[in-house]
């Protein structure tokens, strides 16, 4: 596809290609998304500035932001938004794009954290939570990673003494028995919304 | 009168070993002595959770919730979903709030669904949370009725969070301030703490995981208001929610230098004591911070 197409009018990209993105044009700059966010402090751009963003044109400071990936998905800013926008889908469109087209942040934890949660799931079809928090720890390397393991070995420990954690998942764990049929219907889904959104 | 039925999905944290074991034991306890049957979903998947997003994009996150709903359809037919998890509740409830309204996704997500022998005929109503059917079903003088174990002289802040809540609201009630589980408390006859005013703030969901020191200040804050409240312990209706709020209370005191170690609890483990059951029926040995108040009345 043509990036060229968009890069007058990146309004109109975030309308076709991003989740919910044709709501973006109804916001009306009035800030009580940005005063609703737990995370508020840490964004780089508030979701009020990121649609002005969108609508001034500037796509590669959008995509490049660290903002979307700031999302907890507690839904304040939504029920808040007076013109009813869909904000939290909004930025984890947002978020998507961004990273399917290489803009999102090096090294972002939640874009990676996310990145493993996904690749968890759809492995068995059930998400294996040993394994993902292996996945997290371990992500910057072997060292690194028992580092990180050593310095959260007291909640480890005490989830399995609770039996909520289960040394054993590494083997395997949980799963879903069609596990073919269900990997192909992802696959499927994938391939229609890279599709329909030109998504390389 | 007969036995209220509905199709269960019980999401993957509640599996045995996993984060929320001790919400699904307590679960099914509660329901058996509210003789109400849950009818498992057969081979239900993940629901994609809150950050499924990034990995999934939109319509592989629908098809997750689509795949659940034509099994419902085809295994539980003319049973409403209900979740006991947050996240699995919304997921499921907004997929197919997504499908009724573009006719080009049901068609993509029946499309999918097709590679795995399954369609969505999108016949059953919106998927519901299990506090609705309490609330809503069942009510709360109902379920005051059926108190043997009232839960005196336990003070609890009700620690709603954010997806048991927004956007969808539970029984009509404000985003703000929803009042739904303070009545359960009261109507178990424990004491609910009405001006908790931490109930509707989020725990950082998954960024509790992935950015700890950006997002423990907001379990910082839920903790320590449930301290200057008075708070016996905090019960929650949302897994992630009881998992944060629990289980990084050392990590919290490091950083923060408290000496916080409160318990948090579900609403079932509340209803199963209340009505009689046993430690191990709530799972109350799934706690890591043990709430012995409960046992105490549990093992009166």
């Amino acid at each position: 596809m043509s990036i060229e197409k968009y890069t007058r009018n990146f309004l109109k990209e975030v309308e076709e290609r991003v989740e919910e993105g044709h709501w973006v044009k109804m916001c009306m700059q009035c800030g009580v998304c940005a005063g609703s966010c737990p995370l508020g402090a840490h964004w780089e751009h508030t979701p009020q500035k990121i649609f002005m963003m969108i609508r001034a044109g500037k796509r590669e400071e959008v995509l490049s932001s660290d903002s979307m990936w700031m999302c907890t998905s507690c839904y304040q800013c939504i029920v808040r938004c007076p013109r009813k926008l869909p904000i939290t889908h909004i930025m984890h469109g947002l978020a998507y794009l961004a990273k399917r087209e290489g803009l999102a942040p090096k090294n972002q934890p939640t874009a990676q954290f996310g990145q493993l949660f996904w690749d968890n799931l759809i492995k068995t079809g059930r998400v294996n939570e040993l394994k993902l928090s292996l996945g997290m720890y371990f992500k910057d390397g072997f060292s690194q990673g028992i580092k990180n393991a050593m310095a959260m070995q007291s909640v480890g420990m005490g989830m399995m003494k609770a039996k909520r954690l289960n040394p054993m998942e590494i083997m395997g764990g949980h799963g879903v028995k069609d596990k073919s049929g269900f990997q192909a219907m992802l696959k499927k889904a994938r391939e229609l919304e890279d599709g329909r959104r030109k998504l390389a | 009168m007969a036995k209220k039925q509905y199709s269960f999905y019980p999401g993957c944290s509640s599996q045995s070993g996993a984060s929320s074991s001790n919400y699904l034991t307590s679960t099914q306890s509660m329901v058996n002595l509210l003789d109400v049957q849950l009818n498992e979903i057969p081979d239900w998947n993940c629901c994609g959770a809150s950050i499924g997003y990034a990995g999934g994009g939109e319509l592989p996150r629908i098809a997750l919730s689509a795949r659940n709903l034509a099994l419902s359809e085809q295994h539980n037919p003319g049973q409403e979903v209900v979740a006991t998890c947050a996240a699995c509740w919304l997921a499921t409830r907004e997929a197919k709030e997504r499908l009724d309204h573009s006719a080009t996704l049901l068609a993509e997500t029946n499309e999918a669904l097709k590679e795995a022998g399954l369609v969505f005929k999108n016949e059953a109503p919106p998927a519901r949370h299990m506090v609705e059917v309490l609330i809503e079903d069942i009510g709360y003088e109902t379920l005051k009725s059926g108190v043997k174990k009232p839960l005196e002289g336990i003070k609890f802040a009700g620690y709603v969070g954010c997806q048991t809540n927004r956007p969808f609201g539970i029984d009509g009630e404000s985003f703000e301030n929803p009042m739904y589980l303070d009545r359960m408390v009261e109507s178990m006859g424990g004491e609910a703490i009405t001006n908790y005013d931490q109930k509707v703030t989020c725990c950082g969901g998954a960024l509790a995981f992935s950015e700890p020191e950006k997002s423990q200040k907001q379990i910082h804050d839920i903790i320590e208001s449930a301290y200057d409240h008075g708070a016996d312990m905090i019960v929650t209706p949302c897994p992630l929610c009881q998992a944060n709020v629990e289980i990084y209370q050392g990590e919290v005191n490091k950083r923060y230098g408290k000496k916080f170690n409160i318990p948090v609890t579900y609403y079932s483990q509340l209803i199963t004591v209340a009505y009689g059951g046993s430690s191990k029926d709530a799972a109350l040995d799934g706690q890591i911070i043990r709430a012995t108040k409960l046992e105490d009345i549990a093992n009166k």
